[in-house]
């Protein structure tokens, strides 16, 4: 993403410093990352310190500082799918991708999160791979919907 | 700005309008142990050793002497044994991270704190937010601030902010209650200077 | 759309709206909720779409996408009106046939009925499920009518009358007097009385003064407040235009958790529809009274359902909590008068203004008036989402509604409100839904209810709870970070087989700690769910600790059994 399209974001803002998480959370959409680079934008253009923005980047979920992998594996681990069993479903995913929750592979071809509740809990547990769903797994499954994506 | 009388500790203090219970009871001289407070900076109300016993008209509460206002009529009770028992209690769990810190040392003495309670886990920061703080509230060169939240929170140097600005100043680090801003700033240095042949 | 610029001319839109709706008309409607989608329903409606043309009835019959009805388990469900013929779990597959019998033929497709489990019946009208008929759907009730894109379908089912009565025929006083005679209370579990904060948000000086609607949700497990706002935005606007013109506020925000697309897209909708009709922005309904609403997205954090940090994460800075010693109604949001309220206590407002207090009154006990929605999930046979009056049991809404426990075995507990809740166990299940009750039994009414079975463990759900709020809270207090970190090490150690003698009571002590000296209320709830599980379930860690077995299975490097 270019500094013009930072900029676009930031004017939609109306350059409003109370507005810097919408701001971030509009650049994480398109941009999928925060570059360092977007970041001193915004940091310049809002008047917020880097470090105000640091600390907001690193706090929230939504937003991540590397770029994502191709494939974005997100497993439900909600109090509902956790006591069905979500963590053995995410024992699947972390031994198939080799990675941790929050982390992306060398090879950027997985990223791999935990979320807290996604609605639709009837399916649980569950793990959701580029935005489709796949519900009511067992470990072996998961597994399977895994390999699937190499 | 009006005067207010409060009781703290059964004595009788006055204190002006504006001030805290700590401002007050300090003013009296009676001690109340903090770690996050500095007289320069707004309260942050986070390493909670300050909490003292109020009572607003008999609406009785724990709060954080270096946040509290003061008001008329209030009476405060800087020691009891749940006060004592938190004091130590923040104590112990704080020096798991920062064993040598002198000022926890001196406190864990008065509050009969174990030293070894915890499993040590040597971060040396107490995420007091003193440094960060001083930085943007005094300084306001925000070359300093946290990172993350919950228990991986810690500070963190914006590298070029530092780079600019960190070597002429060095305010914080005697505000340190223990030794880590030193060590933080030389990794920061060390990792964003030119690399430099390892000497022997 | 022209603009409304009168309470007349929104009834005249109303009657539009109704007489060009044929009662006898097909109208198939598809529950499109964030939950129903993940199991497949945009195929159902393109399918139902493409049916309809293809058999050429496209003109015959109204295809109409809602937002989710309650009963998940059964997703997706379509409800064919106007006979209400209610088909479970439905794939793009079944559409030719029930548009086949169904709509050309007016009979019912048995096979896609919805089977009652204790009966083995087959039922054919939505209100004659067991899970429907036991709830009292007051703020449900007309989810299955509405598309949330449509401010049309919202008309037709009533709304935004309660808006009109208030603007020609209520002074903003006796909104207020209204509301604190209704009982309303807060809907996050809080239960503070709305009408007291109203008021004294009304009485605060200042020109400026906000409303926020709540619908953050960052309970893990919880999904209610973020599914009602998606599937019926309207009404929980005009809850907000109502309180606003009682409190003479003129800016809105909804602060919603940025997890459901689905629930930002669809409340952004709405707000530009109601701009578009008059009823937010200027002078609304020509009433003189301005009012706007913006949304503030959440970045992913659970600690920002809190007050102040809700406030300083929508303006602009780190969502931690601070010590305050104003109300939020004094100096809340860049220290104007501010009210913050559920969702779910906005979405009553205009339900207690049509009703009138006497009739919503008389819904509850004698403490807690009115409905309260829940997510029901977990190890339950029907997963969903149930509205239930003040004064209902748990244990109907476990066995009753949701039909008992999955698969036929055998209820452990019942989770309460959450990270903050805790756990009820058999003997406690007819505990009421009710404030005061549930709030003496250290339990408070938050948006979940996880039912858990023998295969559950409480050590380890417990540990799932305290891992979550270490990483979900700020870590600016002391003691709520470095209990968190202590306790997360204590249960690893028992979950692990490693637990000692005395992790029990260090347990306790450290929770004491956390309780009493934390600065906000993430902390201070922090120790509820230790505190109910040491209550009802101690036996369990004392079978971690002491025979290093998990009587659930599910610790690993502990069996069921015990070591050999
Ligand atoms: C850690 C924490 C998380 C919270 N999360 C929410 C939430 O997601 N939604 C909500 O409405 N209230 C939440 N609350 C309560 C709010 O702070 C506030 O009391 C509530 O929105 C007031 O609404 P009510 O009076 O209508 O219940 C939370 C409180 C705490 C301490
Ligand atoms: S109690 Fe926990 S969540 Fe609340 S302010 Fe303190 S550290 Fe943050
Ligand atoms: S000195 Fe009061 S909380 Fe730290």
């Amino acid at each position: 993403m270019d500094i013009k399209g930072i900029d676009k974001i930031i004017e939609k803002h109306g350059g409003v410093a109370g507005l810097l998480i919408q701001v971030l959370l509009e650049i994480q959409g398109e941009n999928h990352w925060l570059p360092k680079e977007a970041l001193e934008r915004v940091s310049e253009r809002l008047r917020v310190p880097m470090s105000r923005i640091q600390h907001i980047a690193t706090f929230y979920k939504a937003f991540s500082l590397v770029p994502k992998g191709r494939h974005e594996v997100h497993v439900c681990t909600g109090t509902s799918c956790h006591v069905r069993g979500a963590s053995r479903i995410l024992d699947a995913v972390k031994d198939h991708t080799g990675i941790e929750p929050g982390e992306t592979d060398v090879d950027s071809k997985f990223s791999v999160e935990t979320v807290n509740c996604l609605g639709c809990c009837a399916l649980g547990p569950l793990l959701v791979v580029n935005g489709k769903t796949h519900g009511r797994l067992s470990p072996a499954e998961a597994s399977e919907v895994m390999k699937k994506y190499g | 700005m009006g005067i207010v009388t409060l009781t703290i500790d059964n004595r009788e203090v006055k204190a002006e309008e504006g001030m805290t219970v700590l401002e007050a009871a300090r003013g009296a001289g009676i001690e109340i142990p903090t770690l996050c407070w500095h007289e320069k900076l707004k309260p942050y109300t986070v390493c909670r050793i300050c909490v003292v016993d109020v009572d607003a008209r008999g609406w009785t509460s724990l709060d954080t002497a270096c946040s509290r206002p003061v008001k008329e009529g209030l009476v405060v009770r800087t020691r009891s044994a749940k006060i004592d028992r938190i004091r130590k209690t923040i104590l112990e769990l704080l020096l798991a991270h920062a064993p040598d810190s002198p000022k926890l040392r001196e406190y864990a003495s008065e509050y009969g704190a174990d030293r070894d309670r915890f499993e040590k886990d040597p971060s040396f920061c107490i995420d007091c937010g003193l440094c960060v703080r001083y930085c943007a509230e005094v300084k306001k060169k925000n070359a300093v601030g946290f990172v993350d939240r919950g228990i991986r929170r810690e500070i963190c140097f914006v590298p070029e902010v530092a780079l600019r600005e960190c070597n002429g100043c060095k305010e914080c680090f005697p505000l340190c209650p223990t030794s880590y801003l030193q060590a933080a700033f030389v990794l920061v240095q060390a990792l964003t200077a030119p690399a430099q042949p390892e000497k022997p | 759309m022209a603009r409304l610029n009168s309470p007349e001319d929104l009834e005249k839109l109303r009657q539009e709206v109704l007489s060009r709706n044929d009662p006898k008309r097909p109208c198939i409607s598809i529950c499109a909720g964030t939950g129903c989608i993940a199991c497949g329903a945009a195929g159902v409606v393109s399918a139902f779409e493409e049916d309809l043309r293809r058999q050429g009835l496209g003109d015959k019959a109204d295809v109409k996408r809602t937002g989710c009805h309650g009963f998940c388990e059964q997703g997706p469900a379509v409800v064919v009106h106007p006979d209400g013929v209610f088909y479970a779990r439905v794939k793009p597959e079944d559409v030719p046939e029930i548009v086949s019998r169904t709509i050309k033929e007016k009979k019912v497709v048995e096979r896609l009925l919805y089977v009652d489990p204790a009966t083995g019946q087959r039922v054919v009208h939505e209100s004659e499920i067991q899970f429907f008929e036991k709830q009292k759907r007051l703020v449900l009730g007309s989810n299955s009518r509405i598309d949330p894109g449509s401010i049309e379908d919202y008309l037709a089912v009533g709304g935004y009358s309660a808006l009109v009565k208030v603007l020609r025929t209520m002074s903003p006083e006796k909104v207020i007097s209204d509301i604190k005679e209704s009982g309303l209370r807060g809907r996050s579990g809080s239960g503070f009385p709305a009408g007291r904060k109203w008021e004294a948000c009304r009485n605060a000086e200042g020109e400026t003064k906000y409303v926020i609607c709540n619908c953050h949700e960052g309970d893990p497990g919880a999904f209610v407040d973020r599914m009602m706002m998606e599937a019926n935005p309207h009404l929980v606007l005009e809850g907000m235009i109502i309180g606003a013109y009682s409190m003479a506020a003129h800016d809105g925000y909804i602060f919603v958790g940025g997890e459901f697309p689905l629930t930002v897209e669809n409340v952004g909708i709405a707000i530009r529809q109601a701009e578009e009709h008059g009823l937010l922005g200027q002078n609304i309904l020509g009433s003189g009274f301005d009012f706007t609403v913006r949304l503030s997205i959440d970045g992913g954090s659970y600690v920002c359902g809190e007050s102040t940090a809700l406030m300083a994460s929508m303006d602009g800075r780190v969502g931690e909590p601070i010590r305050k010693y104003d109300h939020a109604t004094e100096r809340g949001l860049r220290a104007r008068p501010t009210v913050l309220n559920n969702l779910q206590t906005w979405a009553n407002v205009p339900l207690i203004i049509n009703q009138g207090v006497e009739r919503y009154r008389s819904i509850g006990t004698s403490g807690s008036k009115g409905t309260k929605v829940f997510s029901l999930t977990g190890a339950v046979v029907n997963t969903g989402m149930v509205e239930v009056p003040m004064g209902a049991t748990l244990k109907e809404i476990v066995f009753d509604i949701g039909g008992g426990v999955r698969g036929g075995g055998k209820f452990k507990a019942l989770q309460v409100g959450g990270p903050l809740g805790g756990f009820v166990p058999e003997n406690q299940l007819n505990l009421k839904v009710d404030f005061d009750e549930l709030g003496k039994a250290g339990l408070s009414m938050g948006p979940s209810l996880v039912v858990m079975d023998e295969n559950a463990c409480i050590v380890d759900t417990v540990k799932y709870f305290v891992t979550f709020l270490s990483d979900e809270s700020c870590g600016k207090c002391t003691p709520c970070r470095e209990v968190f970190r202590q306790i997360l090490k204590v249960l690893n150690r028992i979950s692990g087989g490693r637990g000692r003698e005395g992790d029990i009571e260090l347990l306790k002590e450290l929770s004491d700690v956390q309780r009493d000296a934390t600065l906000c209320a993430l902390g201070q709830g922090a120790p509820s769910p230790i505190d109910s599980a040491l209550a009802h379930f101690r036996d369990e860690f004392e079978a971690h600790i002491g025979e290093k077995r998990c009587p659930a299975g599910v610790c690993r490097g502990l069996s069921a059994a015990g070591p050999r």
